[in-house]
């Protein structure tokens, strides 16, 4: 009984913590006396979904739109990138580097040149995210697709094989759980991108709407931003760990 | 005489090996001669280094060679390269996100062959090797000896006629190992195939071979090169009888550890 119960009792736990966390926020802040300016209420924040002048709807739509956006750009550029690397050495060994160095840039850092060079809207933010996911991306990949055992292709190759069946039977589908794991480390860092972009300049977003409200001290209406952007981020992250589990084999997951 | 040795399967005279880097020369294989007629299992025997791998690499289509004879076939059993080389390793090397019936099909799929036909084969051999309950299983839920036993499978599902083993039972536990040999010899009176099996493991070397080919290491060397009279069939306990010991001896002799 106990046994098989496990997994339903630490299921059971952890939501009970969540909750438990909420309640616990819910008495500090009533018999604290903490000002709502400071922090509101769990009720309080759930209740700035109901005001008027928030446009939830299009921040979100906003904002969704900018972190998938850049996400599966960097997903399909960043794969794609590191496949040409792959089929090519010479560009691998001039590009790789580049893209190393690159990545040392904090990419936030550019947010102020992005805005220059794409203007403010939906289009700019997306690139930051763009920029911050791509290397996490392109770099698993092609360590993914570098990462074939030696004696596999012996073995291919005592059989003749070309390279193409070596790529789709055994590169490219031993290279999935690496570029799983990139597009899990990506998911994450596309929120952030997304979210800095609207703070430096943006005419609509969560990110936006959180510069608007800190102006009249609106903390419950903060909070129900920061909360929105992490159920994203969450969404997103959801949506990448189904499609692992659907695609890659439990044993070859990397965690 | 047996009539095999007439007209060898596997004929290497004067094989000579050695890989250059950056100007230095490290010599592989300096003189290698011996023939395998169709059906033998040969044993490669000798220490880390002495070129065995090398050999096996050559006789696999996947090396060139420096200079001596490698003919493999006969008239009675032609060869094609292409398709009659079947590989096992030391590790399995099963590819993690295919089943086992799925992984013994890969050279099949390499080679093209209809599906139909090698799905069968495969059960077959699955059943041959004693995995028929688990070729919808992945890798992970099988033992090391069960993955080496699929590794089995798939060298053999598109009926080569010649199986390269580098130190195929190297990586399992001792008794794991000692039940495998029994299998391969199981495994190689049914399928018929000439078989290469290098190992460092001199007695194993002699349990499975119906020869031994004997390596050195430093320089890399062939040393030696005998038949091994223990008859066709060969059990654990034979490993106690004087003449096996005889020949260990004679291996370990050469070898310098005695």
């Amino acid at each position: 009984m106990g046994r098989s119960g496990e997994p339903l009792g630490r299921y059971t736990i952890a939501v009970g913590a969540h909750l438990l966390l909420i309640a616990a926020w819910q008495i500090f802040v009533v018999y604290g006396h903490v000002p709502k300016f400071v922090m509101p209420t769990p009720i309080e924040t759930v209740g700035a979904l109901f005001g008027d002048n928030y446009r939830w709807g299009t921040n979100i739509l906003a904002t969704a739109t900018e972190i998938f956006g850049g996400y599966f750009l960097a997903v399909a550029v960043g794969v794609g990138l590191a496949l040409a690397f792959s089929w090519s050495r010479p560009l691998e060994a001039a590009f790789m580097p580049v893209l190393v160095s690159l990545n040392m840039i904090p990419k936030v850092a550019l947010g102020p040149l992005v805005i220059v060079w794409f203007s403010y809207g939906i289009v700019p933010n997306m690139v930051i995210a763009f920029s911050i996911c791509f290397f996490p991306v392109v770099l698993t990949t092609a360590r993914g697709l570098r990462e074939v055992e030696p004696d596999l292709l012996d073995l291919v190759r005592s059989l003749k094989g070309s390279r193409w069946q070596i790529f789709t039977k055994i590169q490219l589908p031993g290279a999935l759980p690496y570029i799983f794991s990139g597009m899990k480390v990506a998911a994450i860092l596309a929120v952030a991108g997304a979210v800095v972009g609207e703070f430096l300049g943006s005419d609509k977003g969560l990110g936006y709407l959180m510069l608007q409200v800190q102006v009249t001290l609106d903390t419950p209406a903060m909070f129900m931003a920061v909360l929105l952007i992490t159920l994203i981020g969450v969404a997103l992250y959801g949506m990448v760990l189904a499609l692992e589990h659907a695609l890659v084999v439990r044993d070859a997951r990397i965690e | 005489m047996k009539p095999a040795m007439i007209q060898p399967f596997i004929h290497l005279a004067n094989l000579r090996k050695a890989y250059r880097k950056r100007g230095s020369e490290y010599l592989a294989i300096s003189d290698a001669s011996f023939d395998v007629g169709a059906g033998e299992l040969v044993s490669l025997v000798g220490p880390s280094g002495c070129g065995k791998t090398t050999l096996l690499k050559v006789l696999a289509g996947l090396l060139d060679y420096d200079s001596g004879t490698v003919q493999i076939g006969s008239p009675s059993h032609p060869f094609d390269p292409a398709r009659d080389v079947g590989m096992v390793f030391q590790q399995a090397l099963l590819l993690k996100w295919r089943r086992i019936l799925e992984n013994v099909l890969l050279p099949a799929e390499i080679l093209g062959l209809p599906l139909g036909e090698s799905r069968e084969r495969a059960r077959y051999l699955l059943a041959l090797v004693g995995l028929s309950q688990s070729e919808d299983k992945y890798p992970y839920e099988l033992s090391g000896g069960m993955q080496q036993r699929a590794a089995i499978a798939r060298a053999l599902v598109h009926d080569p006629k010649l199986v390269l083993m580098d130190e195929p039972f190297g990586a399992l536990d001792a008794l794991t190992r000692e039940k495998m040999n029994l299998e391969l010899l199981r495994i190689w009176k049914e399928s018929g195939k000439t078989i290469v099996f290098v190992t460092h493991g001199i007695s194993e070397a002699v349990f499975l071979g119906t020869r031994v080919v004997v390596f050195t290491a430093g320089p890399a060397r062939m040393a030696d090169n005998f038949e091994i009279d223990l008859g066709a069939v060969r059990s654990l306990d034979m490993k106690t009888h004087e003449r096996f010991g005889d020949y260990t001896r004679r291996i370990y002799k050469l070898l310098g550890m005695e």
